[in-house]
Protein backbone atom coordinates (compact mmCIF):
# COMPACT_ATOMS: atom_id res chain seq x y z
CA UNK A 1 0.00 0.00 0.00
CA UNK A 2 1.48 3.14 -1.08
CA UNK A 3 1.67 5.88 1.89
CA UNK A 4 -1.10 7.65 0.12
CA UNK A 5 -3.53 5.29 0.16
CA UNK A 6 -2.26 4.36 3.74
CA UNK A 7 -3.51 7.82 5.25
CA UNK A 8 -6.39 7.95 3.33
CA UNK A 9 -7.66 4.84 5.12
CA UNK A 10 -6.32 3.85 8.13
CA UNK A 11 -7.32 5.33 11.49
CA UNK A 12 -3.45 6.02 12.49
CA UNK A 13 -0.44 5.61 10.49
CA UNK A 14 3.36 4.71 10.91
CA UNK A 15 6.07 6.22 9.19
CA UNK A 16 9.70 6.35 10.55
CA UNK A 17 13.19 7.56 9.42
CA UNK A 18 16.11 6.21 8.39
CA UNK A 19 19.43 8.12 7.09
CA UNK A 20 22.42 7.26 4.73
CA UNK A 21 25.63 6.21 5.37
CA UNK A 22 28.66 8.67 4.97
CA UNK A 23 30.48 5.89 2.86
CA UNK A 24 29.34 3.72 0.47
CA UNK A 25 28.46 0.75 3.34
CA UNK A 26 24.82 0.48 2.79
CA UNK A 27 24.13 -2.66 4.76
CA UNK A 28 23.43 -0.58 8.44
CA UNK A 29 20.49 1.67 6.50
CA UNK A 30 19.15 -1.14 4.64
CA UNK A 31 18.95 -3.73 6.86
CA UNK A 32 17.08 -0.87 9.31
CA UNK A 33 14.72 -0.46 6.53
CA UNK A 34 13.98 -4.48 6.32
CA UNK A 35 13.14 -4.20 10.29
CA UNK A 36 10.44 -1.41 8.94
CA UNK A 37 8.96 -3.84 6.54
CA UNK A 38 4.89 -4.74 7.10
CA UNK A 39 5.32 -2.63 10.20
CA UNK A 40 5.59 1.36 8.86
CA UNK A 41 3.73 3.11 5.72
CA UNK A 42 6.32 4.72 4.67
CA UNK A 43 10.38 4.70 5.24
CA UNK A 44 11.85 8.27 5.48
CA UNK A 45 15.38 8.74 4.07
CA UNK A 46 16.78 11.83 5.26
CA UNK A 47 18.74 14.21 2.72
CA UNK A 48 22.38 14.98 3.97
CA UNK A 49 20.54 15.30 7.11
CA UNK A 50 22.89 17.86 9.78
CA UNK A 51 24.01 19.64 6.93
CA UNK A 52 26.94 16.48 6.62
CA UNK A 53 27.89 14.67 3.24
CA UNK A 54 26.67 11.06 2.73
CA UNK A 55 24.85 8.94 -0.11
CA UNK A 56 21.84 11.20 -1.26
CA UNK A 57 18.26 9.97 -0.19
CA UNK A 58 17.45 9.64 -3.65
CA UNK A 59 19.93 6.56 -4.50
CA UNK A 60 18.76 5.40 -0.92
CA UNK A 61 15.27 5.45 -1.60
CA UNK A 62 15.62 3.88 -4.67
CA UNK A 63 17.59 0.93 -3.18
CA UNK A 64 14.23 0.83 -0.82
CA UNK A 65 12.09 1.09 -3.60
CA UNK A 66 13.45 -1.76 -5.51
CA UNK A 67 13.31 -3.77 -2.28
CA UNK A 68 9.49 -3.62 -2.58
CA UNK A 69 9.70 -1.25 0.45
CA UNK A 70 7.73 2.93 0.50
CA UNK A 71 10.45 5.16 0.69
CA UNK A 72 9.40 9.18 1.46
CA UNK A 73 12.44 11.22 -0.31
CA UNK A 74 13.30 14.69 2.31
CA UNK A 75 14.63 16.94 -0.08
CA UNK A 76 16.29 20.08 1.55
CA UNK A 77 16.95 23.23 -0.32
CA UNK A 78 20.59 23.95 1.02
CA UNK A 79 22.57 22.09 -1.48
CA UNK A 80 21.19 22.45 -4.97
CA UNK A 81 19.57 25.28 -6.42
CA UNK A 82 16.19 25.24 -8.13
CA UNK A 83 17.45 23.63 -12.02
CA UNK A 84 19.21 20.48 -9.62
CA UNK A 85 16.24 20.44 -7.01
CA UNK A 86 13.71 20.26 -10.12
CA UNK A 87 16.04 17.56 -12.24
CA UNK A 88 15.97 15.52 -8.85
CA UNK A 89 12.13 15.10 -8.52
CA UNK A 90 11.98 14.16 -11.78
CA UNK A 91 14.91 11.81 -11.09
CA UNK A 92 13.10 10.66 -8.06
CA UNK A 93 10.16 9.87 -10.24
CA UNK A 94 11.41 7.94 -12.98
CA UNK A 95 13.11 5.35 -10.31
CA UNK A 96 9.44 5.49 -8.70
CA UNK A 97 9.37 7.51 -5.55
CA UNK A 98 6.73 8.94 -5.35
CA UNK A 99 6.44 10.56 -1.60
CA UNK A 100 8.29 13.90 -1.38
CA UNK A 101 8.72 15.69 1.85
CA UNK A 102 10.17 19.48 0.82
CA UNK A 103 12.51 20.92 4.04
CA UNK A 104 14.62 24.01 3.84
CA UNK A 105 17.65 22.18 5.79
CA UNK A 106 19.94 23.01 8.01
CA UNK A 107 22.48 25.51 7.47
CA UNK A 108 25.83 24.69 6.04
CA UNK A 109 27.97 26.13 8.85
CA UNK A 110 26.13 23.46 11.18
CA UNK A 111 27.69 20.46 9.28
CA UNK A 112 31.03 18.57 8.69
CA UNK A 113 31.53 21.40 5.38
CA UNK A 114 31.06 24.41 7.28
CA UNK A 115 32.90 26.30 4.09
CA UNK A 116 30.53 25.18 1.54
CA UNK A 117 28.34 27.71 -0.11
CA UNK A 118 24.71 27.26 1.46
CA UNK A 119 22.32 27.42 -2.16
CA UNK A 120 18.70 28.16 -0.46
CA UNK A 121 18.07 29.44 -3.99
CA UNK A 122 14.40 27.72 -2.90
CA UNK A 123 13.21 26.92 0.85
CA UNK A 124 10.51 24.61 1.68
CA UNK A 125 7.70 26.17 0.38
CA UNK A 126 8.71 27.50 -3.04
CA UNK A 127 10.39 23.67 -3.33
CA UNK A 128 6.62 22.28 -2.23
CA UNK A 129 5.37 24.81 -5.13
CA UNK A 130 8.03 23.79 -8.08
CA UNK A 131 7.01 19.89 -7.11
CA UNK A 132 3.31 20.59 -7.80
CA UNK A 133 4.01 22.56 -10.38
CA UNK A 134 5.67 19.35 -12.27
CA UNK A 135 3.09 17.75 -11.42
CA UNK A 136 0.88 20.09 -13.30
CA UNK A 137 3.35 19.55 -16.47
CA UNK A 138 5.54 23.30 -15.91
CA UNK A 139 8.81 24.02 -14.69
CA UNK A 140 9.49 27.06 -12.31
CA UNK A 141 10.16 29.15 -15.50
CA UNK A 142 7.01 27.58 -17.15
CA UNK A 143 8.41 25.30 -19.58
CA UNK A 144 6.37 22.36 -20.64
CA UNK A 145 7.10 18.29 -19.30
CA UNK A 146 7.35 16.06 -21.71
CA UNK A 147 5.54 13.53 -19.18
CA UNK A 148 4.20 14.68 -15.74
CA UNK A 149 5.21 13.37 -12.45
CA UNK A 150 1.20 13.70 -11.39
CA UNK A 151 1.59 11.38 -8.86
CA UNK A 152 3.88 12.70 -6.89
CA UNK A 153 3.00 12.89 -2.93
CA UNK A 154 4.04 15.79 -0.88
CA UNK A 155 4.78 16.72 2.78
CA UNK A 156 6.13 18.85 4.34
CA UNK A 157 7.26 19.73 8.36
CA UNK A 158 6.13 21.74 11.30
CA UNK A 159 7.75 22.43 14.67
CA UNK A 160 4.59 22.41 16.91
CA UNK A 161 6.97 23.49 20.19
CA UNK A 162 8.14 26.27 18.54
CA UNK A 163 8.11 29.79 20.11
CA UNK A 164 6.29 31.69 19.42
CA UNK A 165 4.10 29.04 17.25
CA UNK A 166 2.44 31.32 15.15
CA UNK A 167 5.51 32.25 12.75
CA UNK A 168 4.98 28.26 12.08
CA UNK A 169 1.12 27.81 11.75
CA UNK A 170 1.11 30.38 8.98
CA UNK A 171 4.12 28.58 7.20
CA UNK A 172 1.64 25.66 7.74
CA UNK A 173 -0.96 27.40 5.83
CA UNK A 174 1.65 28.24 3.52
CA UNK A 175 3.25 24.75 2.43
CA UNK A 176 -0.43 23.40 2.33
CA UNK A 177 -1.27 25.69 -0.40
CA UNK A 178 1.77 25.05 -2.04
CA UNK A 179 0.88 21.54 -2.31
CA UNK A 180 1.46 19.72 0.92
CA UNK A 181 -0.68 16.83 1.66
CA UNK A 182 1.19 15.41 4.44
CA UNK A 183 3.03 16.59 7.57
CA UNK A 184 5.18 15.73 9.76
CA UNK A 185 6.29 17.05 12.63
CA UNK A 186 9.65 17.88 14.89
CA UNK A 187 10.23 16.02 18.22
CA UNK A 188 7.03 15.89 20.44
CA UNK A 189 6.94 15.27 24.33
CA UNK A 190 4.03 16.91 26.10
CA UNK A 191 0.81 15.22 24.36
CA UNK A 192 -1.03 18.47 26.17
CA UNK A 193 1.20 21.05 24.75
CA UNK A 194 0.17 19.22 21.19
CA UNK A 195 -3.02 18.84 21.95
CA UNK A 196 -3.21 22.07 22.34
CA UNK A 197 -1.21 23.15 19.27
CA UNK A 198 -3.59 20.90 16.94
CA UNK A 199 -6.59 22.68 18.33
CA UNK A 200 -4.39 25.45 16.43
CA UNK A 201 -4.19 23.90 13.28
CA UNK A 202 -7.32 22.27 13.01
CA UNK A 203 -8.57 24.03 9.89
CA UNK A 204 -5.53 22.54 8.11
CA UNK A 205 -7.00 19.47 6.51
CA UNK A 206 -4.15 17.43 6.11
CA UNK A 207 -3.10 14.49 7.99
CA UNK A 208 -0.45 15.63 10.25
CA UNK A 209 1.84 12.71 12.26
CA UNK A 210 3.32 13.47 15.58
CA UNK A 211 6.90 13.23 15.39
CA UNK A 212 9.09 10.74 17.94
CA UNK A 213 12.60 11.02 18.22
CA UNK A 214 13.76 8.28 20.64
CA UNK A 215 15.37 9.66 24.31
CA UNK A 216 18.95 7.55 24.03
CA UNK A 217 19.70 9.21 27.64
CA UNK A 218 18.89 12.07 30.20
CA UNK A 219 22.38 13.78 28.92
CA UNK A 220 20.51 13.72 25.29
CA UNK A 221 17.70 15.25 26.78
CA UNK A 222 19.19 18.14 28.47
CA UNK A 223 21.37 18.50 25.17
CA UNK A 224 17.60 19.29 23.09
CA UNK A 225 16.43 21.39 25.30
CA UNK A 226 19.31 23.32 25.58
CA UNK A 227 20.04 23.09 21.48
CA UNK A 228 17.25 21.77 19.11
CA UNK A 229 14.74 24.19 18.67
CA UNK A 230 11.21 23.75 19.35
CA UNK A 231 12.01 20.32 21.37
CA UNK A 232 11.26 20.21 25.19
CA UNK A 233 11.48 17.44 26.89
CA UNK A 234 10.08 17.69 30.44
CA UNK A 235 11.76 17.16 33.64
CA UNK A 236 9.87 14.22 34.35
CA UNK A 237 10.83 12.33 31.63
CA UNK A 238 14.78 13.39 31.87
CA UNK A 239 14.29 11.92 35.49
CA UNK A 240 13.34 8.47 34.34
CA UNK A 241 15.87 8.44 31.79
CA UNK A 242 18.82 9.53 34.56
CA UNK A 243 17.57 6.75 37.04
CA UNK A 244 17.61 4.28 33.82
CA UNK A 245 21.15 4.73 33.52
CA UNK A 246 21.63 4.65 36.95
CA UNK A 247 20.68 1.29 37.13
CA UNK A 248 22.38 0.49 34.11
CA UNK A 249 25.63 2.11 35.49
CA UNK A 250 24.99 -0.11 38.54
CA UNK A 251 24.35 -3.56 36.21
CA UNK A 252 27.36 -2.79 34.53
CA UNK A 253 29.82 -2.92 37.83
CA UNK A 254 27.77 -6.19 38.79
CA UNK A 255 28.68 -7.49 35.06
CA UNK A 256 25.42 -8.10 34.12
CA UNK A 257 23.78 -6.84 30.92
CA UNK A 258 22.99 -3.10 30.94
CA UNK A 259 19.45 -2.69 29.23
CA UNK A 260 17.78 -0.16 31.52
CA UNK A 261 18.11 3.08 29.39
CA UNK A 262 17.01 1.05 25.97
CA UNK A 263 13.41 -0.45 27.57
CA UNK A 264 12.68 2.71 29.21
CA UNK A 265 13.54 5.05 25.47
CA UNK A 266 11.32 2.17 24.21
CA UNK A 267 8.60 2.56 27.17
CA UNK A 268 8.59 6.22 26.99
CA UNK A 269 8.02 6.50 23.27
CA UNK A 270 5.26 3.71 23.72
CA UNK A 271 3.10 5.90 25.85
CA UNK A 272 3.74 9.17 23.75
CA UNK A 273 2.25 7.37 21.27
CA UNK A 274 -0.68 6.25 22.71
CA UNK A 275 -1.31 9.38 24.41
CA UNK A 276 -0.96 11.15 21.09
CA UNK A 277 -2.92 8.65 19.32
CA UNK A 278 -6.48 10.67 19.87
CA UNK A 279 -5.07 13.64 18.40
CA UNK A 280 -3.29 12.89 15.08
CA UNK A 281 -3.43 11.00 12.09
CA UNK A 282 -0.29 9.05 13.44
CA UNK A 283 2.86 8.88 14.65
CA UNK A 284 6.82 9.29 12.84
CA UNK A 285 9.49 7.76 14.40
CA UNK A 286 13.09 9.14 14.39
CA UNK A 287 15.08 6.60 15.86
CA UNK A 288 18.64 8.39 15.26
CA UNK A 289 20.29 5.37 15.31
CA UNK A 290 18.42 2.92 17.59
CA UNK A 291 16.23 1.59 14.43
CA UNK A 292 16.86 -2.04 15.86
CA UNK A 293 14.19 -0.72 18.60
CA UNK A 294 11.43 0.58 16.72
CA UNK A 295 9.89 -2.83 16.23
CA UNK A 296 9.51 -2.80 20.33
CA UNK A 297 8.28 0.31 20.03
CA UNK A 298 5.45 -0.26 18.08
CA UNK A 299 4.38 -3.07 20.19
CA UNK A 300 4.84 -1.48 23.37
CA UNK A 301 2.63 1.34 21.89
CA UNK A 302 -0.02 -1.16 20.69
CA UNK A 303 -0.80 0.46 17.75
CA UNK B 1 32.53 51.63 1.68
CA UNK B 2 34.28 48.42 1.23
CA UNK B 3 36.42 47.34 3.87
CA UNK B 4 39.65 45.07 3.56
CA UNK B 5 42.75 44.04 5.56
CA UNK B 6 46.45 43.44 4.81
CA UNK B 7 46.69 40.12 3.96
CA UNK B 8 49.61 38.41 5.90
CA UNK B 9 53.43 38.79 4.87
CA UNK B 10 53.99 35.21 4.08
CA UNK B 11 51.23 34.96 1.47
CA UNK B 12 52.43 38.40 0.07
CA UNK B 13 55.92 37.37 -0.07
CA UNK B 14 55.19 33.85 -1.69
CA UNK B 15 53.20 36.00 -4.51
CA UNK B 16 56.28 37.50 -4.72
CA UNK B 17 58.56 34.53 -5.26
CA UNK B 18 61.20 34.82 -7.46
CA UNK B 19 60.65 38.34 -8.30
CA UNK B 20 63.16 41.20 -6.88
CA UNK B 21 61.31 44.99 -7.44
CA UNK B 22 58.06 45.42 -6.72
CA UNK B 23 55.90 48.74 -7.14
CA UNK B 24 53.54 49.85 -4.40
CA UNK B 25 49.74 51.15 -5.29
CA UNK B 26 47.51 52.12 -2.02
CA UNK B 27 44.32 53.70 -2.01
CA UNK B 28 43.38 57.12 -0.36
CA UNK B 29 39.68 55.78 -0.10
CA UNK B 30 37.99 53.28 1.63
CA UNK B 31 41.32 50.70 2.34
CA UNK B 32 43.03 54.09 4.17
CA UNK B 33 39.69 54.01 6.03
CA UNK B 34 40.04 50.93 7.29
CA UNK B 35 43.44 51.63 7.71
CA UNK B 36 45.00 48.41 5.17
CA UNK B 37 46.57 50.82 3.04
CA UNK B 38 47.28 54.14 4.91
CA UNK B 39 50.86 55.75 4.67
CA UNK B 40 52.02 54.03 8.19
CA UNK B 41 50.44 51.01 7.61
CA UNK B 42 52.13 51.11 4.05
CA UNK B 43 55.36 52.27 5.37
CA UNK B 44 55.79 49.28 7.23
CA UNK B 45 54.66 47.04 5.12
CA UNK B 46 57.46 48.66 2.79
CA UNK B 47 60.18 48.13 5.40
CA UNK B 48 58.72 44.33 5.67
CA UNK B 49 59.19 43.93 2.15
CA UNK B 50 62.77 45.41 2.06
CA UNK B 51 63.83 43.28 5.04
CA UNK B 52 62.74 40.31 3.70
CA UNK B 53 65.19 41.24 0.27
CA UNK B 54 62.39 43.09 -2.02
CA UNK B 55 63.07 46.44 -3.29
CA UNK B 56 60.39 48.75 -3.57
CA UNK B 57 60.76 50.97 -6.90
CA UNK B 58 58.34 53.22 -5.76
CA UNK B 59 54.61 54.04 -4.24
CA UNK B 60 51.65 55.35 -5.68
CA UNK B 61 49.15 56.87 -3.52
CA UNK B 62 45.59 57.03 -5.57
CA UNK B 63 42.39 58.90 -4.16
CA UNK B 64 40.23 55.65 -5.12
CA UNK B 65 42.39 52.90 -6.65
CA UNK B 66 38.81 51.57 -7.95
CA UNK B 67 38.60 54.83 -10.57
CA UNK B 68 40.28 53.07 -13.02
CA UNK B 69 41.26 56.27 -14.91
CA UNK B 70 42.38 58.05 -11.79
CA UNK B 71 44.71 55.06 -11.07
CA UNK B 72 45.73 55.15 -14.83
CA UNK B 73 46.51 58.28 -14.65
CA UNK B 74 48.47 58.57 -11.27
CA UNK B 75 50.88 55.50 -12.49
CA UNK B 76 52.23 57.47 -15.85
CA UNK B 77 53.37 59.48 -13.13
CA UNK B 78 55.69 56.32 -12.05
CA UNK B 79 56.12 55.19 -15.28
CA UNK B 80 59.97 54.54 -14.40
CA UNK B 81 59.32 53.26 -11.37
CA UNK B 82 56.50 50.77 -12.19
CA UNK B 83 58.54 49.90 -15.59
CA UNK B 84 61.55 48.66 -13.15
CA UNK B 85 59.47 46.45 -11.37
CA UNK B 86 59.01 43.08 -11.70
CA UNK B 87 55.55 43.52 -10.67
CA UNK B 88 53.21 46.00 -8.86
CA UNK B 89 51.74 45.38 -5.22
CA UNK B 90 48.25 47.02 -4.67
CA UNK B 91 46.44 47.56 -1.37
CA UNK B 92 42.85 48.59 -2.24
CA UNK B 93 40.10 46.61 -2.41
CA UNK B 94 39.32 44.07 -5.29
CA UNK B 95 37.98 46.75 -7.24
CA UNK B 96 41.43 48.77 -7.11
CA UNK B 97 43.36 46.04 -7.42
CA UNK B 98 41.46 45.13 -10.92
CA UNK B 99 41.55 48.87 -12.03
CA UNK B 100 45.40 48.64 -11.69
CA UNK B 101 45.87 45.07 -13.46
CA UNK B 102 43.41 46.64 -16.73
CA UNK B 103 45.96 49.40 -16.54
CA UNK B 104 49.44 47.92 -16.56
CA UNK B 105 51.49 44.95 -18.65
CA UNK B 106 52.77 43.80 -15.42
CA UNK B 107 51.35 41.23 -12.98
CA UNK B 108 49.87 42.49 -10.19
CA UNK B 109 49.60 41.13 -6.68
CA UNK B 110 46.71 42.10 -3.62
CA UNK B 111 47.88 42.59 -0.70
CA UNK B 112 44.68 43.12 0.95
CA UNK B 113 41.77 40.72 1.24
CA UNK B 114 37.88 42.82 0.80
CA UNK B 115 36.25 41.54 3.39
CA UNK B 116 32.09 41.54 2.59
CA UNK B 117 30.24 44.60 4.08
CA UNK B 118 27.14 44.34 1.74
CA UNK B 119 25.04 47.24 1.14
CA UNK B 120 25.76 49.91 -0.98
CA UNK B 121 29.69 50.44 -2.12
CA UNK B 122 30.61 53.58 -1.71
CA UNK B 123 28.51 54.26 1.81
CA UNK B 124 29.28 53.49 4.62
CA UNK B 125 27.02 50.85 6.87
CA UNK B 126 26.63 49.74 9.80
CA UNK B 127 24.60 46.59 8.63
CA UNK B 128 24.26 44.98 5.13
CA UNK B 129 21.12 45.89 5.43
CA UNK B 130 20.29 45.91 1.20
CA UNK B 131 21.51 43.13 -0.87
CA UNK B 132 20.49 45.37 -4.14
CA UNK B 133 18.44 42.45 -5.08
CA UNK B 134 16.55 44.17 -7.66
CA UNK B 135 13.17 43.39 -6.51
CA UNK B 136 12.59 45.22 -3.30
CA UNK B 137 10.29 42.78 -0.99
CA UNK B 138 10.31 45.16 1.85
CA UNK B 139 6.48 46.07 1.66
CA UNK B 140 5.59 42.28 1.87
CA UNK B 141 7.48 42.07 4.91
CA UNK B 142 7.35 45.12 7.19
CA UNK B 143 10.08 46.74 5.83
CA UNK B 144 12.75 44.25 7.21
CA UNK B 145 14.62 42.82 3.93
CA UNK B 146 14.38 38.97 4.47
CA UNK B 147 17.60 38.42 2.00
CA UNK B 148 19.86 40.29 4.20
CA UNK B 149 18.06 39.52 8.12
CA UNK B 150 18.00 35.52 7.17
CA UNK B 151 20.70 33.68 7.35
CA UNK B 152 19.54 31.46 4.83
CA UNK B 153 17.58 34.43 2.75
CA UNK B 154 14.76 33.21 2.76
CA UNK B 155 11.79 34.20 1.48
CA UNK B 156 8.60 32.25 2.88
CA UNK B 157 8.55 32.06 6.40
CA UNK B 158 10.94 31.18 9.30
CA UNK B 159 12.73 27.54 9.08
CA UNK B 160 12.49 25.43 11.89
CA UNK B 161 15.91 26.69 13.08
CA UNK B 162 15.46 29.80 15.45
CA UNK B 163 15.58 29.33 19.41
CA UNK B 164 14.50 31.46 21.52
CA UNK B 165 14.33 33.80 18.72
CA UNK B 166 17.57 33.38 17.73
CA UNK B 167 18.99 32.21 14.33
CA UNK B 168 20.50 28.60 14.13
CA UNK B 169 23.74 29.91 12.60
CA UNK B 170 24.38 32.46 15.30
CA UNK B 171 22.60 32.40 18.72
CA UNK B 172 23.86 36.40 19.34
CA UNK B 173 21.84 37.47 15.95
CA UNK B 174 18.55 37.51 16.26
CA UNK B 175 16.16 35.33 13.42
CA UNK B 176 14.91 37.62 10.69
CA UNK B 177 11.87 36.46 10.66
CA UNK B 178 10.78 36.24 14.03
CA UNK B 179 11.97 40.11 13.74
CA UNK B 180 10.03 40.34 10.54
CA UNK B 181 6.77 38.60 12.33
CA UNK B 182 7.15 40.53 15.43
CA UNK B 183 7.03 43.65 13.20
CA UNK B 184 4.40 42.21 10.84
CA UNK B 185 2.02 41.72 14.03
CA UNK B 186 2.81 45.01 15.64
CA UNK B 187 1.53 46.67 12.48
CA UNK B 188 -1.68 43.96 12.64
CA UNK B 189 -0.31 42.89 9.43
CA UNK B 190 0.99 39.51 9.93
CA UNK B 191 -2.22 37.47 7.77
CA UNK B 192 0.82 39.45 5.29
CA UNK B 193 2.49 35.97 5.15
CA UNK B 194 -0.09 33.84 4.20
CA UNK B 195 1.11 35.78 0.65
CA UNK B 196 2.89 33.70 -1.65
CA UNK B 197 5.27 36.21 -3.60
CA UNK B 198 7.07 35.26 -6.50
CA UNK B 199 10.49 33.56 -6.41
CA UNK B 200 13.68 35.85 -6.06
CA UNK B 201 15.10 36.72 -9.49
CA UNK B 202 18.61 36.09 -9.18
CA UNK B 203 18.87 37.41 -13.09
CA UNK B 204 18.55 40.85 -11.78
CA UNK B 205 21.72 41.25 -9.65
CA UNK B 206 23.39 41.38 -12.80
CA UNK B 207 24.40 44.76 -14.43
CA UNK B 208 21.89 46.11 -16.38
CA UNK B 209 22.42 47.52 -19.90
CA UNK B 210 21.86 50.99 -18.66
CA UNK B 211 24.89 50.76 -16.04
CA UNK B 212 26.47 48.64 -18.96
CA UNK B 213 26.32 52.60 -20.91
CA UNK B 214 27.24 54.45 -18.26
CA UNK B 215 29.96 56.77 -18.77
CA UNK B 216 32.28 55.24 -16.30
CA UNK B 217 31.63 51.95 -17.33
CA UNK B 218 32.48 53.90 -20.90
CA UNK B 219 35.74 55.15 -19.86
CA UNK B 220 36.58 51.29 -18.60
CA UNK B 221 35.35 49.56 -21.56
CA UNK B 222 33.80 51.47 -24.46
CA UNK B 223 37.90 53.06 -25.30
CA UNK B 224 39.40 49.66 -25.02
CA UNK B 225 36.84 48.00 -27.44
CA UNK B 226 34.76 50.83 -29.21
CA UNK B 227 33.25 48.35 -31.67
CA UNK B 228 32.28 45.77 -29.00
CA UNK B 229 30.24 48.28 -27.47
CA UNK B 230 28.84 49.58 -30.50
CA UNK B 231 27.06 46.51 -31.80
CA UNK B 232 26.20 45.68 -28.03
CA UNK B 233 24.52 49.00 -27.62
Amino acid sequence: MSLREALATQDFTVTCEVAPPKGVDMKHVLDEAELLRGRVAGINVTDLQAAAMRVSSVATCSLLKQMGLEPILQMVCRDRNRIALQSDLLSAYVLGIRNVLCLTGDHTTLGDHPEAKPVFDLDSVSLLRAAQGLMDGKDLSGNDLEGKPEELFLGAIVTPGADPVEPQIYKLHSKVDAGARFIQTQAVYDVDSFARFMEKVQDVKVPILAGIVLLKSAGMARYMNANVAGVFVPDPLIKEMADAGKKDKEAKEKGEKAKNVAQKSIEIAARLISGLKPYCAGVHLMPLGWGHHVPAVLEASGV
Amino acid sequence: MIASERKPLEEILGYLDGEKKVFVVACDGCSTGTRSADPEAIAATVKELEANGKAVTGVARVEMVCNTGLSALMLMQHLAQVDEADSVLVFSCGDGIQSVASAVAKPVHPGTNSIYFGGFLGLWRSEAKCAECGNCMLDFTGGICPYTACSKSLLYGSCGGPKDGKCEVDASVPCGWMRIYDRLASLGKADRLKAIPPLRDFKKMLPVNERRRSSLYALEYVEAEPEAESKAG
